[in-house]
């Protein structure tokens, strides 16, 4: 039985979920009135297309939707579609090269207009433009063409047999817009469509009245919503600004908001807030892992651009194995999540940490602290400290790191923690943090990119849309090793490059059988990590949000937006 | 004096102009990124193709003059199209934000209400109360005003805003729960309610920021006058019997207030500049917020023309506070 | 109070001038205190960890959020220790340490990036003011520097002098030398517009045409007829001077422009405690209170200093 067709047939019984979930509350639309949302980032732009930004993406998803998206196990659940397109109900076709989607009749845009399938294809028109920049291009990749075959079928087709091919049109990433409104704004137009571009029309529970970029949004629920009793909410104000302190705050203890959107504080902060008992703080876990990334080559400012921070010039002593592993045993995760996650965090020595089928069960050897071990693993591999000041050295060479990351309060509290047991295994550490803007950026002038990698250890956390880790673990190929050439644009941070990792990877996108698909990717996932200790995972980093008590249907998502079913929400406790 | 003023507001292009270009050499050095606010799951050679979309392929000497057409042709073109509904600009490219894709002007237009009720309003209210505690605390020297008012403007002036302003939420919002922590930039004020409530939401920022304002000014008005009151001057007015009050408010303060008019015309642009900080703290979201959140996302169409209109307004504050210092003090002369 | 001090000094014999300078600054109660506040919290920050010998970066993760001593009156149950009279934070870090070493920084960041920008601001300004070829040039310069956005200006200066200051005085001195040139030259502005307009008004007192037309040279104009007299401004701005630097540096570090997160500073352990405000209100307490009384004692130091040097007051 393929893994695959196990997790869609799941698929019907938790879309049922929702529904009955919402029975008790049933109503007719609006009957609920205002809901208050905050984001402490603000959106700028409602089109997921001309901006990949979390806060745009998710405040969309209350306008526009995609054919179908993920729950909040990562599980495909049709949306504009009767049934999610699989090879078993004949959607994909046996050789993985094209895929069908049905839209569900009857469905209409806010403007009260059908949806047909030339929204679809104009959608992949809009976003595959070569002059347009879209945000979500790599959605569409290997497509070769999105044709209508009759009003309401979609045909999407493939250069080469794809054995993910829910990219287009599934998920937050990329929702549907209408092409009516957008006729006009193809290519290097797509600027200049401000009113589109702020109030796009949808098939979403709700409606903009009114965008003022990165302040607020007000919205109305969608006179013509598929379902007619849905949304509860007749409003909706998203304000959007300040800092996740106040956001919390504001729902969890002056109750001014609903919901508050990833509460990035420190646990013991979210949990004096919540005593207030206004509000309850939630966690859900995706696959964002805080991780140390290990450089392999040589960053030291002595030697001569174009030589530093390349494959030309291998790190002094994180080339050796030995000590890339000492530093990942000195390290006690379990404290790390206490300090600076709690019920948002849990220890992991993976990079791939979900959905279940990928994560590397096996991989455990780094949750406890082991110092001893460490001192005895340099000793043994010929890092002693011959001359007394505390610091390791073999042939003349100091074991001194810079340890990098972005500026944000829990990452300096770690940055502290860290430097603290290395010291104890005779590691002298620098630390340093630059602002994310900087640190963050592609800019190839900047000596401070984490690209770039001028430093020992950086520190960051990545993730991967959807669930499949196909092109999350490509990223770690030679090839994509940033280096000047490239204007240090790449992937492969840590430039790592082994030949049988590659040839792994080639195996992994040309394998469909979901079984053997978990096995590469676990194997890919145990050689960055427990093998050569080239990534060494720290954190698997949920999301932690809030909502009022008062709020209910809130089913927190992690693979798809945050707001993915806000037509179910309700007030609790209303006298209706 | 006219010639000056007509002499000074000549120089002042060039000056600009000059200023402009060192601002947009600034953002084009500074390192930054628009691509580094997205998500790391999109990939690199995407990042770079939306590089291009936003035009950050061109040199910088193709982008300067394209900014400086863009905001001295086209934005003014529109203006006029938008006030007598004529067409010159004829769908010619605006200055475009970046990150919102839109219009800037349009943006700029959307903060001013919240900044001017909030920053606007907490400047005038200080200086209103700055300047009377500077001239009691300076003739009263050391009575228990001036002591009481120095204590007072000191702390107030060294408590940084991230402070004082969350210790009014936790006080007024959270503990109290008399005042909302949230400013709604979407209120319109229409009748008695909907003022009492803009007065709510408004009280706490203001306080915060007249609190600076009152501390600075007050303290410049004192010292001013504190060196005029022992000047011979006074002494000879007394001495003819001239009147307490007009000796100070005529006399005294006049001579004082030449330091005083430069903290305040130096401060004016400021208040477009936006209270950053004190802004954030209270989800005000007016032009400091947009500011910031478009030098933290180098958006350098906003940024550009943002500074741009501070530097105008700097050079256009500076030059009323010259003319007048001449009105102050007829004896300066710039002929 | 003018009276006073005339007869206090009047029976006194005449002597040294910086002598009758003391004397009038003593009878200032304010200016004695602070002055005393200030050689106490130097000595405290510099003298305090030799005597208080606890590393601030220590973390002991097992002793983390215990409270400052005295809190046993309010409530006997409380986690406190001898060990750590402020407490420590939520890492563990023993506060007081934290404060003497930040408060080394604080104040070294605070007086030297004041005395730049005070220093550059007196110079432009009187120049500006006294010459009236270079007033034009002085004052559109100072536009542009007010013009600047400061955010990308320091992100430029890091970009251009932070390897190269790394590489010569080490990575924490070079930073500290970066940070205080940033503030410095960011905060002259205001000075040097206030002290040009006073000096251009003096200029055309009496006082300054009489010495003038006795052919007094432009040097000795300035340091002793137009100088004295913009004293006080200048006091004014140096005393709000230190308190903006001060404050600049931590919004600084919360910028990810700052020191490195290892190295406390005043205003970066009042900014991290502030989300833990209500449960731990000693730790925004002691730094805060710390930063208000520094700026309150250099404020009285300061108008202490301008009535001493006051020739008027004083009573000669």
């Amino acid at each position: 039985m393929k893994l695959k067709t196990a997790l869609l047939g799941a698929v019907a019984t938790v879309s049922l979920a929702p529904a009955a979930f919402a029975d008790a509350h049933e109503g007719e639309r609006g009957r609920d009135g205002q809901l208050n949302i905050i984001y402490w980032q603000a959106p700028s732009i409602l089109n997921p297309y001309l901006s990949g930004g979390t806060k745009d993406l998710e405040s969309a998803s209350l306008v526009i939707e995609p054919l179908g998206r993920y729950d909040s196990t990562g599980a495909m659940v049709p949306y504009l579609v009767d049934e999610i397109p699989t090879v078993a109900n004949g959607g994909v076709s046996e050789d993985l090269t094209s895929i069908t989607w049905k839209l569900t009749e009857g469905l209409l845009w806010s403007d009260g207009t059908p949806l047909t399938s030339a929204d679809v294809v104009f959608t992949a028109e809009y976003c595959m433009d070569p002059e347009g920049g879209c945000a979500q291009l790599s959605k569409f990749e290997g497509v070769e063409s999105v044709e209508a075959i009759d009003e309401l079928t979609v045909k999407v087709t493939f250069g080469a047999p794809q054995p993910n091919p829910y990219g287009p049109f599934m998920g937050g990433q990329s929702p549907i817009i209408q092409a009516a409104q957008f006729a006009e704004c193809m290519g290097a137009k797509a600027p200049e469509c401000t009113d589109a571009n702020f109030g796009p029309i949808g098939t979403g529970p709700f409606v903009v009245t009114d965008f003022r970029t990165n302040d607020v949004i007000q919205l109305v629920a969608n006179e013509n919503y598929r379902d007619p009793n849905k949304p509860a909410f007749a409003t909706v104000t998203f304000k959007g600004g300040g800092d996740a302190t106040a956001a919390g705050r504001s729902v969890l203890e002056t109750g001014e908001f609903d919901y508050a959107w990833n509460l990035q504080l420190a646990p013991d902060v979210i949990a004096s807030m919540a005593e207030a008992g206004v509000g309850t703080p939630v966690s859900a876990f995706g696959t964002l892992v805080e991780r140390l990334e290990m450089n392999l080559t040589d960053p030291s400012p002595s030697l001569e651009e174009g030589v530093r921070s390349t494959a030309a010039a291998p790190h002094p002593f994180l080339s050796d194995e030995a000590v890339r592993r000492a530093l990942s045993m000195a390290i006690d995760r379990d404290l790390l999540v206490e300090v600076g996650y709690g019920q948002a965090g849990r220890p992991t020595c993976n990079l791939v940490p979900g959905p279940e089928v990928y994560a590397s069960t096996e991989n455990t050897g780094c949750l406890v602290q082991d110092i001893e071990g460490a001192k005895a693993l340099l000793e043994g591999a010929g890092w002693v400290d011959s001359n007394g000041d505390g610091i390791r050295e073999k042939d003349g060479v100091e074991l001194r790191i810079l340890y990098q990351t972005s500026t944000n309060a829990v990452r300096q509290d770690f940055q502290a923690l860290i430097k603290e047991w290395w010291g104890e295994i005779g590691v002298e550490t620098e630390l340093r943090n630059i602002d994310a803007s900087v640190f963050f950026g592609g800019d190839p002038g900047s000596p401070d990119t984490f690209q770039r990698f001028y430093a020992d250890v950086e520190m960051y956390a990545n993730n991967f849309d959807g669930t499949d880790p196909q092109a999350y673990l490509s990223a770690y190929t030679c090839d994509k090793a940033p280096k000047p050439e490239s204007q240090w644009q790449g992937e492969n941070i840590n430039r790592f490059c082994d030949p049988a990792y590659d040839a792994l990877v080639a195996e992994l996108g040309a394998t469909a059988d979901q079984a053997e698909r978990s096995r590469i990717a676990i194997e890919l996932n145990d050689m960055l990590t427990k093998d050569t200790m080239t990534i060494v995972p720290l954190v698997d980093r949920g999301r932690v949000s809030a909502h009022a008590n008062t709020l209910g249907g809130v089913v927190l998502n992690t693979w798809d937006s945050e707001l993915w079913n806000a037509a179910d929400w309700y007030r609790i406790g209303d006298n209706r | 004096m006219l010639i000056y003023t007509i002499r000074r507001l000549l120089i002042s292009i060039p000056t600009l102009l000059f200023i402009a270009f060192v601002i947009f050499m600034l953002l084009e050095l500074a390192p930054g990124d628009p691509m580094a606010q997205m998500p790391l799951t999109i990939p690199p050679e995407v990042k770079e193709k939306m590089r291009l979309a936003l035009g950050l392929g061109e040199p910088w000497y193709v982008r300067f003059p394209l900014w400086l057409k863009q905001f001295f042709i086209v934005e003014p073109q529109y203006w006029i199209d938008g006030t007598f509904g004529t067409n010159f600009a004829d769908g010619a490219q605006r200055i475009i934000s970046f990150q919102s894709r839109s219009p800037v002007f349009e943006t700029i237009a959307q903060r001013m209400p919240q900044t001017l009720w909030v920053v606007g309003m907490s400047y005038v209210v200080g200086v209103l109360i700055a300047l009377p505690i500077g001239i009691i605390s300076a003739y009263r020297q050391y009575s228990v005003f001036d002591q009481a008012g120095t204590f007072v403007s000191m702390i107030g002036f060294s408590v940084p805003p991230f402070f004082s302003g969350v210790l009014l939420i936790v006080i007024f919002s959270v503990q109290l729960k008399w005042l909302p922590s949230i400013y709604d930039t979407t209120h319109v004020v229409g009748d008695w309610d909907s003022f009492v409530f803009q007065l709510r939401q408004m009280i706490m920022p203001v306080m915060v920021l007249a609190l600076q304002t009152t501390a600075q000014v007050s303290r410049y008005m004192r010292a001013s006058m504190l060196d005029n009151l022992g000047q011979d001057y006074v002494r000879t007015a007394r001495a003819k019997g001239v009147s307490e009050s007009s000796i100070v408010m005529k006399h005294v303060l006049r001579n004082s207030m030449i330091p005083v008019v430069t903290v305040i015309a130096l401060g004016i642009p400021t208040i477009f500049g936006g209270a950053i900080i004190t802004e954030q703290i209270f989800k005000v979201n007016g032009l400091g917020q947009l500011l910031i959140i478009a030098l933290q996302g180098s958006d350098i169409p906003m940024v550009m023309t943002i500074t741009f209109l501070l530097a105008v307004l700097i050079v256009m504050m500076n030059l009323i506070a010259d003319v007048l210092y001449g009105i102050l003090d007829p004896r300066i002369r710039y002929d | 109070m003018t009276d006073t001090t005339m007869t206090a000094t009047a029976v006194e014999k005449p002597r040294n001038k910086w002598w009758d300078v003391w004397a009038q600054f003593r009878t200032h109660k304010g200016a004695v205190a602070g002055l005393a506040f200030l050689v106490f919290i130097t000595l405290f920050v510099t003298v305090g960890p030799v005597l208080w010998d606890v590393d601030p970066g220590k973390l002991n993760i097992r002793n983390k959020d215990v409270r400052p001593i005295y809190m046993v009156i309010f409530d006997g149950d409380a986690k406190v220790s001898w060990g750590n009279p402020m407490g420590t934070d939520n890492l563990g870090r023993d506060i007081m340490a934290n404060i003497m070493a930040g408060g080394r920084v604080s104040l070294a960041v605070g007086w030297t990036a004041m005395i730049l920008a005070v220093f550059i601001g007196t110079l432009i300004g009187v120049f500006a003011g006294y010459f009236k070829r270079l007033d034009g040039l002085l004052m559109r310069f100072t536009d542009l520097v007010l013009a600047l956005p400061l955010l990308p200006l320091l992100l430029v200066m890091m970009l251009l002098f932070r390897d190269p200051l790394r590489a010569t005085f080490g990575p924490e001195n070079g930073i500290f030398i970066l940070i205080v040139t940033g503030i410095g030259i960011t905060s002259w502005m205001q000075t040097a517009r206030i002290v040009r307009g006073d000096v251009m008004a003096l200029k055309e007192r009496e006082f300054v045409l009489a010495a003038r037309s006795i052919g007094t040279p432009a040097r000795r104009m300035i340091t002793r007829h137009l100088l004295p007299n913009v004293m006080s401004p200048i006091m004014v701005s140096a005393t709000l001077g230190l308190a903006t630097a001060i404050i600049t540096e931590s919004a600084l570090s919360f910028l990810g422009l700052g020191f490195p997160s290892d190295f406390p500073t005043w205003g970066k352990i009042l900014f991290d405690s502030v989300d833990r405000m209500t449960a731990f209100p000693e730790r925004v307490i002691w730094p805060g209170l710390a930063i208000s009384l520094t700026v309150l004692a250099v404020n009285y130091i300061g108008d202490g200093l301008r009535d001493a040097l006051d020739p008027r007051i004083r009573g000669h």
